[in-house]
């Protein structure tokens, strides 16, 4: 039945397409709860009971401000910048598996149906692909603002996003070379055991992609686009009402979309100890497939809210670097480290087998 | 469908690089450029190799691109320094430019149609494992000149931006 | 050189061990540091709901006392003005006419008496210096804030105790005063 599976489809996606940007809006509302916690306030609480409609009147607030062009701003681009970062943060969602595979054979459909957007064999080059072109929505948006500060965060966002990038691909270089498939539903699926889980084969690999991470969101302790103390407000100097709200919200939709990726890559996405307890629980067959599935992307959900949360810990613990810090960390310090874990996990990956063979003929 | 897609992003290349060449303003250039690059980008996923496709995007639209757009913000190019004569200047890139288009629209032109051959098609010739499987075997010699030239580029570009001994800053 | 305090520090400019260097262990003990704060109890008062208990002895907003009969104590003798270190206090007094003796304790009274808020610094020295025990600094009263300079000064109609209050008052240094209500009709009258 090609229409169901068509519409089973696009439901996927448009959840996926909706959760992202629900769990988008509330992380500012997180975000404040946690900044509040951590210095021994309470956070929002006015509106609503705990303040849950927080994110609804900033909405609001954004929505009715004054939206002001700079005379001398190049128009069109004005616009486009924070079109283009809101679009590249959207769009890096659709590859990432959020779940196992749901078993639709009671509405027809022969094939199982993924819990995600698009299964590419590329996918992971595709969401770095869009990490580097989300560089232009900033630079676009600082240059256009006919601006000495803004053009001073675009450029700052420009070169920290290229140096970073080089040490996350060359630490994703390693887990390529575990799994052998550039596929994130390959890549889970080859963790499938608790001690198989990236982390505890790659830890160097994990930190320093976590530590890119940071710097490709243009979080603390790597905001250096926006630095207030310095640029005023970096990029966004000069926007208002909802285009700002737009920069704003795709940063924490990449926030989201980092989160679900390191969860992915290096903690097993949708797979959790003990699975074959609770699957020896479940009912057999397509039913039980199906909640085996639910519980799977469950877990990737308290996965990636903890690493969230854990950006959100971060930013309100440890104060910005200096720039030339930052491209020290980044070109002396991350990119060889990266380059030696490469060399390491090639060779380890070499020896196994050698090993292995060796115990056995003793 | 198709066919569709494939005459809708060559009008938008070549419109696009058109624009790269008329637009007054080198930003606009240069994002147009981009913009060129993400219709090449597209006609590789019409022939089915999403990994060149990608490649393409991250390395010419998210990192040269980055880098050229990052150059040209640094530049005023409000004032025109061009000083000498404007007929010459004109004229003597006019015959570069009509010699080399000629030349090629010369060979395009002569060159015999290649045709599909229907038998030996393999429409995952594209794909990553296929493309590394190729790489590293049928053209491993050039594949790795290819790496000793990068890297040997990379050297230089350290070499250029080291600190020299009484040099201040950079 | 010798220090003048032990407290001071040496500063040393010896080069960072590989542990320091390497950044992610101090990184991991702020995080520690972070997570414990998240847990601890927060300090916030949440306002209006939740007020935080005042000193029996805080200085607030002054009120002119009535005595148990309800008559002004206070006689104008002007010793408050004087170790007003502010200059806040001014007042003109009268003498107390025939059939006054319910309004007025002693024979002299203040017709006007005026504090300017600005100037006051709630210092309570009047009311250290007030040998009639009229004029006291409220502890559970804050001076309102004010939205143009003619109701900074305050009048015998915003200090003087109101009369309700001379028998609920919970101690000699509360009690509300008319000000409350005057604000409550400057409120409503809008011309704030």
């Amino acid at each position: 039945m090609e229409l169901y599976l068509f519409l089973a489809k696009g439901t996927i996606i448009l959840l996926i397409f909706g959760i992202t940007l629900l769990i988008a809006t509330y992380s500012t509302y997180a975000e404040r709860k946690v900044a509040g916690f951590i210095q021994d306030r309470l956070g929002p609480n006015r509106a609503g009971p705990w303040g849950i409609w927080q994110p609804l009147a900033d909405a609001g607030k954004m929505f009715f401000k004054q939206d002001f062009i700079p005379a001398r701003a190049s128009k069109w681009l004005f616009i486009a910048g924070p079109s283009l970062a809101m679009l590249t943060a959207c769009l890096t969602s659709c590859v990432i598996p959020f779940g196992d595979t749901l078993d639709l054979s009671f509405l027809g459909i022969e094939k199982p149906v993924a819990i995600q957007g698009i299964d590419v064999n590329i996918g992971i080059l595709y969401v770095f692909g869009l990490v580097s072109l989300g560089v232009y929505g900033v630079m676009i948006g600082g240059w256009a603002s006919n601006n000495k500060f803004s053009l001073l965060g675009a450029i700052r966002a420009a070169s920290q996003n290229i140096s970073y990038e080089l040490a996350m691909s060359l630490s994703i270089i390693a887990i390529i070379m575990i799994t052998g498939s550039l596929s994130v539903s390959e890549i889970i699926k080859d963790q499938d055991t608790f001690f198989k889980w990236n982390i505890f084969r790659q830890p160097v690999g994990f930190i320093i992609f976590i530590i890119c991470a940071f710097a490709e969101c243009n979080r603390t302790p790597f905001d250096l686009p926006e630095c207030e103390t310095e640029l005023i407000g970096g990029y966004h100097t000069e926007y208002s009402s909802m285009k700002l709200g737009f920069y704003l919200f795709a940063e924490y939709i990449n926030m989201f979309v980092s989160s679900a990726v390191i969860s992915a890559l290096y903690f097993g996405g949708y797979h959790f100890p003990g699975e074959s307890i609770v699957a020896g629980l479940l009912p057999e067959g397509a039913l039980g497939h199906n909640l085996m599935t639910l519980i799977g992307v469950g877990a990737f959900f308290g996965k990636i809210l903890f690493f969230i949360f854990f950006f959100m810990w971060v930013r309100w613990t440890i104060a910005r670097f200096r720039y030339d810090q930052l491209m020290n960390l980044g070109w002396k310090s991350l990119i060889p480290l990266a380059i030696a874990n490469i060399l390491v996990t090639g060779a380890v990956l070499l020896a196994l087998p050698e090993i292995k063979g060796y115990i056995s003929s003793l | 469908m198709v066919q569709n897609l494939f005459y809708f992003l060559s009008f938008l290349a070549v419109l696009s690089a058109l624009m790269v060449i008329l637009s007054k303003n080198p930003i606009h250039s240069v994002l147009y450029l981009i913009l060129t690059f993400f219709t090449l980008s597209g006609h590789y996923i019409l022939l089915n190799a999403q990994f060149l496709s990608i490649v393409n995007l991250i390395v010419y639209a998210g990192a040269i691109m980055v880098l050229f757009l990052f150059t040209i913000m640094f530049l005023n190019l409000k004032d025109d320094s061009f000083t000498g004569s404007r007929l010459f200047f004109h004229l003597g890139s006019g015959l570069v430019v009509f010699t080399l288009a000629g030349l090629i629209i010369l060979k395009v032109a002569t060159a015999p149609i290649a045709v599909a051959d229907d038998a030996h098609f393999d429409s995952q010739i594209g794909m990553v494992e296929n493309l590394g499987k190729v790489l590293y075997s049928k053209f491993l010699v050039p594949f790795e000149l290819v790496s000793v030239l990068f890297l040997s580029a990379m050297v230089g570009a350290v070499m250029l931006g080291r600190r020299e001994k009484g040099e201040k800053n950079f | 050189m010798q220090a003048l305090t032990n407290r001071s520090k040496r500063v040393s400019n010896k080069k960072l061990s590989l542990g320091e260097r390497l950044y992610l262990p101090a990184v991991v003990g702020g995080l520690g540091i972070t997570l414990k704060h998240f847990f601890k109890k927060k300090v916030t008062i949440q306002y209006p709901e939740e007020q935080r208990p005042m000193s029996e002895v805080y200085r607030g907003l002054h009120v002119l006392k009535r005595d148990e009969q309800g008559r002004e104590r206070c006689t104008a003798c002007g010793l408050c003005a004087v170790a007003c270190p502010a200059e806040a206090i001014s007042m003109t007094a009268a003498e107390r006419q025939p059939g006054e003796e319910n309004l007025y304790r002693e024979e002299k009274y203040a017709a006007v008496y005026e504090i300017n808020m600005l100037r006051c610094i709630f210092c309570g020295l009047c009311e250290e210096a007030c040998p009639k025990s009229a004029i006291y600094l409220q502890s559970d009263k804050l001076a309102p804030s004010f939205y143009s300079r003619a109701d900074v000064i305050y009048g015998k109609d915003r200090l003087v105790q109101s009369m309700e209050t001379i028998k609920t008052a919970k101690s000699l240094k509360s009690g509300l005063t008319t000000s409350d209500r005057y604000v409550d009709k400057v409120w409503k009258n809008g011309k704030y």
